[in-house]
């Protein structure tokens, strides 16, 4: 498959950008201040990311369209209110998860955000249990764009007038450039911040405005040290199809309605871990000292039986140390547990964390 | 600074005597981004040419540091494994990774000087 190009990226190249391939697309890693301090860049100010390659999904239906698909994302979907937005994944028949999403209901239907590299398997997904019911558009012609940070709120209200008024996990549509864009409060950093919604040749000048008022540009590595620390999962590592949203520790983000009346995909397969105790769980994983632990690492406890595997792994610009997450048996997963991690052959000291390892609030 | 001598695993080495101190390149500090861990050889320890001496880690990625010739590792770096960035800063200088006694000078002659280096760097872009 030819690799692909946002409609930002001559621009990113004018910033310095170093590229690296990624779910099929050219994508910048980081510029030329490097990963840290793009970090804390966006923790401190505001940092402009490139999220066009992720997949861009509009399914507009009436009525029946929640009540469909109910069947294969599992929350609420009567419920959710106009532009409100809501974190969820696509199961499958064993309960893994096919790819974890955005859904945002909207006038006409659901907008729903899909990771780039599952964006055209979810589009199968969808298109099969839908059927030809409702339209189906996975848009070709978006660029999608998150400012993340303290200040991102002030950047966008100077170009976006009103914008600051969203909540987060809610959008709305306004407009740039005489045309209409589509603005959710929202991101995957662990800050306040908006994902911006706009066409391709808009792009370009919308990201030069943001640089100029204050943000900077932020690469796709500095986006893995910043999601986690702020404890949220990357597809394809942290979870996929092997692993379950319950034992993922996202139990939070099945609505409470289905988890106990259920009905959709995969769902009879994790109803025991729904109501019961788990084999396994997704958890911070904080090594002692300077050691870093990255996917792939081997962890024991203490009297050295292997009891699961990091699934993600760095440094952390903000705590100033290594973090990581993975999975761990049931049994050694309370916060505090001490136990062991095997890196390069040796064994290292670590502990059982909370996530996140960082926290700021949020405007609700 | 001239009498440097470089490896194509992108080590530079200087000679003082029986003893070479030895650490990574300007280049190859570039390339891999911010150094956040440092792990050394143990002091004692005998070394291989081309052999993994340690390891260097940047937010991204986890890259091996081989030494460029034969020997006994005499002294490591503690300061740059307790502040790994200084490897970012001064590669070439204040953040050398660890110093070997030499124990075939003739493995010398098979590295580069700066400007052959800098022409493989041109050369092999990574």
């Amino acid at each position: 498959m030819e690799i692909q190009k946002t409609a930002l990226y001559n621009y990113h190249k004018s910033l310095g950008a170093k590229f690296v391939s990624f779910a099929g697309y050219e994508m910048p890693v980081q510029y030329s201040s490097g990963v840290i301090e793009e970090h804390k860049m966006t923790r401190n100010n505001a940092g402009l990311f490139d999220v066009s390659h992720m997949g861009q999904l509009l399914i507009e239906g009436s009525i029946d369209l929640a009540e469909e698909l109910e069947k294969i994302i599992p929350i609420d979907l009567e419920k959710i209110k106009l532009n409100q937005s809501k974190y969820s994944f696509l199961t499958n028949e064993n309960g893994g998860i096919c790819d974890d999403l955005i859904v945002t209901k909207v006038e006409n239907g659901f907008n729903i955000i899909l990771n780039a590299a599952c964006k055209n398997s979810d589009f199968k997904i969808f298109k099969n249990s839908l059927g030809n019911k409702f339209k189906l558009t996975l848009h070709k012609n978006l660029s999608l764009i998150a400012l993340q940070g303290p200040n991102s709120s002030e950047i966008l209200e100077k170009i976006i007038p009103k914008v600051s008024s969203l909540k987060f996990m809610n959008g709305n549509k306004f407009s740039f450039s005489e045309k209409s864009v589509y603005v959710t409060r929202s991101g995957y950093t662990g800050e306040d911040g908006f994902e911006i919604s706009l066409p391709d040749n808009l792009a370009e000048n919308f990201a030069k405005r943001l640089i100029e008022q204050g943000a900077k540009p932020i690469g796709l590595g500095a986006r893995d040290t910043l999601r986690l620390e702020a404890g949220l999962c990357l597809y394809g590592h942290d979870i996929s199809e092997t692993t379950n949203p319950i034992e993922a520790n996202l139990k939070w983000a099945i609505s409470k309605r289905r988890r106990e009346e259920g009905g959709f995909v995969g769902y009879s397969k994790i109803k025991s871990d729904i109501n019961g105790r788990l084999n396994r769980l997704r958890m911070g994983i904080k090594p002692e000292g300077k050691i870093i632990a990255r996917e792939g690492v081997k962890i024991f406890s203490k009297d050295n039986q292997e009891i699961g595997l990091i699934t993600s792994g760095s440094f952390g610009p903000s705590v100033n140390g290594p973090v990581a997450m993975g999975y761990v048996k049931y049994d050694f997963s309370k916060p505090g547990t001490k136990i062991l991690l095997e890196v390069r052959g040796k064994k290292c000291d670590a502990e059982v964390s909370e996530l996140p390892f960082y926290k700021k609030s949020y405007v609700r | 600074m001239n009498d440097k001598k470089f490896s194509k695993q992108h080590e530079w080495i200087s000679i003082e005597g029986e003893v070479a101190t030895i650490g990574i390149t300007k280049h190859a500090a570039e390339m891999l981004g911010d150094i956040v861990f440092v792990e050394l050889p143990e002091k004692g320890k005998n070394v291989e040419k081309e052999g993994q001496a340690g390891v260097v880690e940047s937010t991204k990625a986890a890259s091996d540091i081989y030494t460029p010739i034969t020997g006994e590792i005499v002294e490591t770096n503690q300061s740059i494994v307790d502040d790994p960035a200084e490897i970012n800063k001064n590669p070439e200088g204040t953040a050398w990774l660890f110093k070997i006694k030499i124990k075939n000078k003739s493995e010398l002659d098979e590295l580069m000087n700066r400007a052959d280096y800098e022409k493989f760097v041109k050369e092999n872009p990574s």
